[in-house]
């Protein structure tokens, strides 16, 4: 690496060494927790809707506690998180809305 | 904190737009490209479910329980791997070596954990037509019309849970390479010729045991070209990686297992 990209690394390591290993410990408790409410809600007999959002809600608060400690984008500069998150989004919103109202077609109305 | 610190850093070129080094930026990309694939498989799992009358429930409280085992694997996983990032910016070698062995631990209980759960599935029944039948078991009849009324299933269960298969085991790789370096390659070999030899013929196991061998011909002539001490920039950019292996299981187990548990 040249000594730009060193300095730049060098960085990012001094980052990392601000914060203590409890933090860490503290995001996997967190995971593991909201692992164990997912599989209890399975056995509770919900309705399936209401148990997709409350499953994929969780999910998705996990993968933000994955994503800003673990893999630490908390901590990048905030042009990295705002373009990595809002193009990574865009783009699952933009398979939402071709995808899910042909599925419900197919549903109701059946293949032609 | 950190934007004003971007341009900080004397170059010769132009200053980072993302303010880190071009190996995490390259390794963020990848992984928001690779996003998109495992986006692409879970929406296409979810359209097949709703757009099927009778979709199946065939996972029992034990492959639940399989798979909350796997998820806690992938979860630890995943703690091991920032304590590695962290020893490697502590220039603390040993602990580094230690938790991302530790790490690769964990990977290796998944994958065997999926992998006996799929063998269970594929001998009641559950089973794709490229998949060789299985001799002496008796298929189960709820899970065999699973297979002929839901085909749809198979399909998305295998393809879904596969490429999630492959993630881990080229994550494991590695941080094999991370660690090892070159005293991997003969692990890695005899690694493939275990999971070669020890499992039976008409296994999927069998011949997706040689991934390891391709990976290990990559690996030498990798290292070979370019041989080198992995840096603590090394270590953290293996460790976004595995971060985010652990990140879309963390999507697959709620919608594939959870969703379609049987509840007696």
């Amino acid at each position: 690496m040249d000594t730009t990209q060193l300095a730049l690394a060098e960085r990012a390591a001094e980052q990392q060494r601000h914060h203590g290993k409890a933090l860490f410990f503290w995001v996997w408790g967190a995971l593991l927790v909201m692992t164990a409410i997912e599989v209890f809600l399975t056995y509770q007999n919900m309705q399936p809707v209401k148990m997709l959002t409350i499953l994929m809600g969780l999910s998705l608060i996990k993968a933000a506690l994955i994503i800003g400690y673990f893999m630490h984008l908390k901590y990048e500069v905030s042009r990295m998180k705002w373009l990595t998150m809002c193009s990574v989004v865009a783009c699952l919103i933009l398979m939402t809305i071709f995808f899910f109202p042909d599925a419900f077609r197919i549903l109701y109305l059946g293949v032609k | 904190m950190a934007d004003s610190a971007v341009h900080d850093i004397p170059s010769d070129y132009e200053p980072s737009l993302f303010g880190t080094y071009s190996k995490k930026i390259g390794m963020w990309l990848f992984l928001l490209s690779d996003s998109l694939t495992f986006g692409a498989l879970l929406y296409a799992y979810s359209y097949g479910r709703i757009s099927t009358a009778g979709w199946p429930t065939p996972f029992h409280s034990e492959s639940i329980l399989n798979a909350t085992v796997m998820t806690a694997f992938l979860l630890t996983s995943s703690l091991t791997m920032v304590l590695a990032v962290r020893a490697s910016v502590d220039r603390n070698a040993k602990a580094q070596t230690l938790w991302l062995l530790a790490t690769m631990a964990c990977g290796i209980g998944f994958i065997v954990l999926h992998g006996r759960e799929w063998s269970n599935l594929i001998s009641k029944g559950l089973s794709l037509p490229m998949f060789p039948a299985v001799p002496g078991h008796e298929a189960e009849a709820e899970f065999v019309n699973v297979s002929k009324t839901v085909p749809q299933f198979a399909s998305t269960f295998f393809t879904l849970t596969g490429m999630h298969m492959l993630h881990v085991t080229l994550g494991v790789i590695y941080l094999g390479v991370v660690a090892l370096r070159r005293k991997f390659i003969p692990i890695l070999l005899a690694l493939w010729l275990a999971a070669w030899l020890l499992t039976p013929a008409y296994s999927p196991f069998h011949y997706g045991a040689h991934v390891l061998l391709i990976a290990a011909i990559v690996i030498t002539i990798i290292l070979w070209l370019k041989p080198k001490v992995y840096d603590s920039s090394d270590v953290e950019v293996a460790g976004l990686y595995w971060h985010f292996v652990d990140l879309v299981w963390m999507f697959i187990f709620p919608l594939v297992y959870l969703m379609s548990a049987k509840i007696l």
